[in-house]
């Protein structure tokens, strides 16, 4: 077992096996994770739009993802207490560097937040969705540097590890950043002495946290 | 070549025939101005076109003053914001009247960074007999001249010219969603997502910023401004609306900025409606002083409400524009229609208000009768002298003949702006690209 060697994230190791969802909490949660992946896509889009960012547009996807995200967690939480083996792994959440006790996942899941302290610009598969954008403009930044390998020892299988979105707090943080930086992005572009906006390292705006 | 002219013939007569809107020609808003005779539209492409009623003739009777185009002009071209590498728009966000104190009528149209008084005026005589031009403006030949004339006014046909007399530019750094002319006739408010400008009509270089609600950092923004107007009577009030749903009523006399407000209108959100979406759908879209100015009226997405101005905590009266749509919000996010900004209007005495739908409906509710009444703006429905017909939308269960069922709405087709015309019971409407007028029946 092997400690993750990350100390700026918190981790949740989560292990699908072990979590049953009410169906309720599931259906909550697929569309908290729908509607933040529409909001992202339309902040996005907005960008290219005539006539600019829309402050009031933007401000209003942001606070659904918000919405989207903290409900989802809810729902998390709630799916969480239902199934008292994972509670472990719950306030496991809360602590730093421990370790969850299912092998399989664990392994895969650790070398995420081990790659990010160590500067490599790759997310946790699990956290695509979220972070696209985000990894979107780290890939601009960084294509050269990216050699496939690192591609393909991070992807894993469907059958593998099923959670496709992982609410950890590192998720927040990115998400977050995100955000803020979109409404930054605004600013910059708006205000009278604006410099054009400039992709955000994820490994600096963390660290800055 | 004569292929070419061909596919352009038959192109402009498939877009003609077909009724494809040109997204330039998408009406952006409408307005009376203050004695109902002119009414005013501005267009996503910056342009005005300005209509005037016709003087009722005794002879015929039953064409009680209809509205014919008065004067069209261009308002606003797109420009580019070399600095920031923006484009801006040149849709016409919004048209307001100045009250008329000559022969001249003079408006006040905005763009999303730029507000401009237009004068129009007519002219229906023109000077002759000039001694150095002759009438066609060619210079006469000065050995040709042998006396000295008066030039005379002639009567000519009746031209409407619009000149520009004002340009408000670069006091914005945000979208500006609305501008409000002052009671005092001298000054005016321009409001872009986070701040109002205080202007005077005479003065172009120059604003003052009477609210700012900027947060020092950008990542801490919660709200933003969506309208602003001006109290009817009290010149020194003016009313703004945030994205939050709350009202703040503001006097001017109390500072110079007017960051404190002296009133706060919000209605504590009700936990069982709770959603994803409910920030969005609190998001206050139009605010509108009655004309008595003892009311304030409010468009969020699903309601209409009235305000008393005496009482913060809730509204007098809260209206369902569209509750069937309730359950439909996720998708309306997904093709954004969710982010779609009704504007409301008050009828002349007050009495009844007003604010559209989808599927080119509108609804009026009576407030002294607590009815309302849903109608639709269609060809269709609307040849002239027609009775329209009140429409109903089916929330579930059977359909009857008539209703028409939430899923058959068409949601491309939605009625954001409206006006009433300050006295009698006319009102236009606009849908798309097409303006409805619509008069009470005549008896």
């Amino acid at each position: 077992m092997r400690e993750a060697e990350s100390t700026n994230l918190n981790v949740l190791i989560v292990c699908p096996g072990l979590i049953s969802k009410t169906s309720c909490d599931m259906e909550v949660s697929v569309e908290a994770k729908r509607i933040m992946v529409v909001a992202l896509g339309k902040l996005y889009s907005s960008r290219t739009q005539r006539g600019g960012l829309r402050l009031h547009r933007s401000l209003l996807l942001t606070l659904v993802m918000k919405s989207a995200r903290d409900m989802y967690h809810e729902a998390q939480t709630t799916a969480e207490s239902a199934a008292p083996g994972c509670k472990q792994q719950q306030q496991q959440q809360q602590s730093k560097g421990e370790v969850a006790t299912e092998p399989t996942g664990v392994q895969t899941e650790l070398q995420g937040p081990a790659s990010l302290a160590t500067g490599n610009p790759r997310t946790l598969p699990g956290e695509e969705v979220v972070c696209s954008p985000a990894e979107l403009r780290r890939d601009a930044e960084n294509k050269e540097n990216l050699c496939p390998t690192q591609h393909s020892r991070k992807r894993r299988g469907k059958a593998a590890v099923e959670p496709d979105f992982l609410p950890c707090k590192k998720a927040k943080l990115e998400q977050q950043l995100i955000v803020n930086s979109v409404l930054l992005d605004y600013v910059n572009c708006s205000s009278e002495l604006g410099a054009h906006p400039t992709p955000m390292p994820l490994q600096r705006a963390i660290a800055a946290c | 070549m004569e292929e070419e002219s061909d596919t352009r013939k038959i192109n402009n007569s498939f877009l003609r025939d077909h009724n494809y809107a040109t997204e330039a020609d998408i009406i952006s808003t409408v307005e009376f101005n203050s004695s109902g005779e002119l009414l005013a539209t501005g267009d996503k492409g910056g342009r005005v076109v300005v209509f005037q009623r016709e003087q009722e003739s005794k002879s015929q009777p039953q064409r009680r003053g209809e509205y014919n185009v008065y004067s069209t002009f261009q308002s606003h071209e797109p420009e580019f914001d070399y600095l920031k590498s923006l484009e801006i728009e040149e849709k016409i966000n919004k048209i307001k009247w100045l009250p008329q104190q000559n022969a001249a009528y003079f408006l006040l149209s905005t763009n999303d960074k730029t507000v401009k008084l237009w004068k129009i005026s007519e002219r229906d005589k023109r000077p002759e007999g000039y001694n150095l031009k002759d009438d066609d403006g060619r210079i006469r030949d000065p050995s040709t001249i042998t006396s000295l004339r008066v030039p005379v006014l002639q009567p000519m046909d009746l031209m409407v010219e619009a000149t520009s007399r004002r340009v408000f530019s670069n006091a914005h750094t945000y979208h500006i969603n609305s501008i409000s002319v002052n009671s005092d006739l001298q000054t005016y408010i321009s409001t872009d997502d986070l701040r109002v400008n205080l202007w005077n009509l005479e003065i172009t270089d120059r604003s003052f910023n009477i609210v700012d609600i900027k947060p020092a950092n950008m990542e801490e923004l919660t709200e933003v401004i969506t309208s602003a107007e001006f109290h009817p009577q009290q010149c020194h009030t003016f009313a703004y609306s945030s994205s939050k749903g709350s009202i703040r009523l503001c006097d001017m006399r109390e500072a110079a900025l007017c960051d404190k407000h002296c009133k706060y209108f919000e209605e504590p959100e009700d936990p069982s409606t709770r959603s994803f979406f409910s920030e969005i759908i609190s998001s206050i879209s139009d605010v509108k002083f009655s004309h008595n100015g003892r009311y304030l009226m409010t468009r969020d997405y699903l309601t209409v409400k009235v305000w008393d101005l005496q009482m913060e905590n809730k509204p007098l009266e809260t209206y369902q524009v569209h509750d069937y749509l309730r359950g439909k919000l996720c998708s309306l996010y997904e093709n954004d229609c969710i982010f779609d900004k009704f504007e409301c209007v008050w009828n002349g005495s007050d009495s009844v208000i007003m604010t559209g739908s989808y599927n080119n409906f509108f609804r009026m509710f009576d407030r002294n009768t607590k009815r309302d009444v849903t109608l639709e703006a269609s060809r269709e429905n609307s040849k002239p002298r027609a009775i329209l017909k009140p429409r109903k939308v089916c929330v579930g269960g059977k359909r009857r003949k008539d209703e028409i069922s939430v899923d058959s709405l068409d949601f491309s087709k939605k009625i954001l702006h409206t006006t009433w015309h300050p006295h009698e019971n006319i009102i236009a409407v606009a849908a798309t690209n097409n303006l409805y007028i619509f008069q009470d029946k005549v008896n």
